[in-house]
């Protein structure tokens, strides 16, 4: 049988068994003296590294300043994905020309791991700052054009013929008929799409940049300091889950303005 | 994005060369004839099929293209059947017992987070360049989507559903076999699906970082040398795999359930 909810302080005193048991595990097999502190190191280590790295400048700057530079590449790529997936999406759903014309070169690219694209990246944009937004775009495209287009293919044709009809030009009636009844689908698909950009942002900084916060990671791993690689680890950890709140609001927001 | 339905087979496979057609014409126009696109940055039609030769039948980057997709191919199926296997245990217990849930809760809201690729440092400092660190980096990304889409597959299984169960006193390893698994099971596959997904686009990240063969590493030496055509070639590899993959896993999920209709 399915078992009813646990009472709520029986609820957290599992889970701090849990996160207890974890953590005394990981410091004991730190602390056991079977390898050295720098290769694991306790907890407690990797939050002083990571205060550290926050003050500090490592490989070139603080935590902060690789957020920073993260985050500014993130915004780029994720924002290019949002201007192209968008517009050709509703264009696709309203003329199937176009739809006919993209979707197999799309199905096509989509199946290309947007990692895959480093090489390209590196040699058409270089490490700066383009070549990690094109890593970063090829992740977080694919589901705002798919979420786009599937939002706009259900709206009723009825609304689109009746503005259509009321002398609305082709391109009013994508603006303020279409564009308005996709909004809950794209930012849907806008959410998907921060996560998977997120992502491969991580592996394009490994890769192709020279700051960031993947960046550090790799600069970490060289000195083979894994509490600086984990600090890196728990940053990007916080920030996607930041950034995956913020739109997670603007969804709830919207739905319910909506009744949805 | 769904080709219409209702026109026969031979109209659909004719618009399907014809767009193949004018997809290479458009290609050996841009590249090669009209030079558009510079040959430095993307490779005319030929240069592709040349490196394609090359790697096939000479080799490239300590290896022929078999050889790379061998090894590929073989690492992400060992370590996502090792880490599905594994996710999906956890997230069915998750599912049906309450304690199991709130002890394993704290740590996996704290791995949750973490992208797949960013193991891939960790991996490096811990194991190497080796085939173990691949295999912890492929088992970190297949883990997570498995273990949530296990979870939540025993929570979308009606009420009802376990009324009948209970009534019929199904109890132990009945209870699993015929009630929680195949009431999870769609959930289950979706989860897998991802965690595939997840764990081939890591490895080929981590062969990229750093490897001896595979097709990452196709692509890195590829970069390192300047090679368009042969960046082109080890990109296909990398999607036509990962298709193949997919469709094998979709032909077992139909297998599987074949009281299922998949669209």
């Amino acid at each position: 049988m399915l078992q009813p909810r646990l009472a709520t302080n029986r609820w957290l005193q599992l889970s701090a068994i849990g996160a207890i048991g974890f953590l005394a595990v990981w410091t004991s097999a730190a602390l056991s003296g079977l390898t050295s502190r720098d290769f694991l190191p306790t907890p407690w280590d990797v939050l002083q590294r990571f205060m550290h790295l926050v003050r500090e400048p490592f490989s070139g700057a603080t935590l902060g300043m690789h957020l920073l530079s993260s985050l500014q590449r993130f915004g780029m790529g994720f924002g290019l994905a949002a201007l192209v997936g968008v517009p050709l999406g509703l264009l696709m759903a309203r003329f199937r020309w176009l739809d006919r014309l993209v979707t197999p070169a799309f199905e096509a690219v989509r199946f290309v791991a947007p990692i895959a694209w480093v090489p390209f990246a590196a040699l058409w944009f270089g490490t700066g700052i383009g070549g990690p937004v094109l890593i970063i775009f090829m992740g977080a495209f694919p589901p705002v054009l798919i979420n786009t287009y599937r939002g706009a293919r259900q709206v009723d044709l009825k609304y689109i013929e009746a503005a259509q009809m009321l002398g609305a030009s082709h391109w009013r009636a994508m603006t303020q008929v279409m564009l308005p009844a996709t909004v809950p689908s794209i930012v849907a698909g806008l959410r998907i799409s921060a996560g998977l950009g997120w992502q491969s942002l991580v592996g394009a900084e490994l890769i192709v940049a020279s700051s960031g916060v993947g960046y550090l990671m790799v600069k970490g791993q060289a000195a083979i300091s894994t509490a600086t690689v984990m600090s890196g680890m728990l940053a990007i950890g916080v920030v996607g889950v930041i950034i995956d709140a913020a739109l997670r609001r603007v969804q709830l927001t919207i739905e319910t303005r909506r009744g949805l | 994005m769904k080709v219409a339905s209702g026109q026969p087979w031979w109209r659909a496979l004719l618009t399907t060369a014809l767009a193949l057609a004018g997809a290479l014409a458009a290609w050996q126009l841009l590249t090669a004839t009209w030079g558009v696109i510079s040959p430095a940055r993307f490779p005319p039609p030929l240069e592709a099929y040349g490196a394609l030769r090359q790697i096939v039948l000479d080799g490239y980057s300590n290896g022929r293209l078999h050889d790379h997709v061998l090894r590929s191919v073989v690492l992400v199926t060992m370590g996502f059947v090792v880490a599905s296997a594994a996710g999906v245990a956890l997230g069915l217990a998750m599912g049906a017992s309450r304690v199991v849930e709130a002890v394993a809760n704290p740590v996996f809201l704290l791995l949750r987070p973490i992208p797949p690729l960013a193991w891939i440092p960790l991996a490096i400092v811990w194991l190497g360049l080796g085939d173990a660190a691949k295999m912890m980096v492929i088992f970190m990304a297949a883990f997570v989507p498995s273990v949530i889409n296990s979870y939540t597959g025993v929570r979308q299984i009606e009420r009802p559903i376990f009324e009948a169960a209970a009534m019929l006193d199904a109890r132990g390893v009945r209870y699993w076999r015929e009630v929680l698994v195949p009431g999870a099971l769609p959930s289950i596959f979706t989860g897998l699906r991802l965690s595939l997904q997840a764990s081939w686009t890591t490895l080929v990240a981590a062969e990229l970082v750093g490897a001896i063969a595979g097709l990452g590493t196709i692509l890195n030496q590829a970069a390192q040398d300047i090679y368009p055509g042969m960046i082109v070639v080890g990109m296909a590899s990398v999607a036509l795999c990962g298709w193949i993959m997919t469709q094998g896993l979709g032909w077992i999920e139909r297998r599987a359930m074949p009281w299922r209709v998949v669209h």
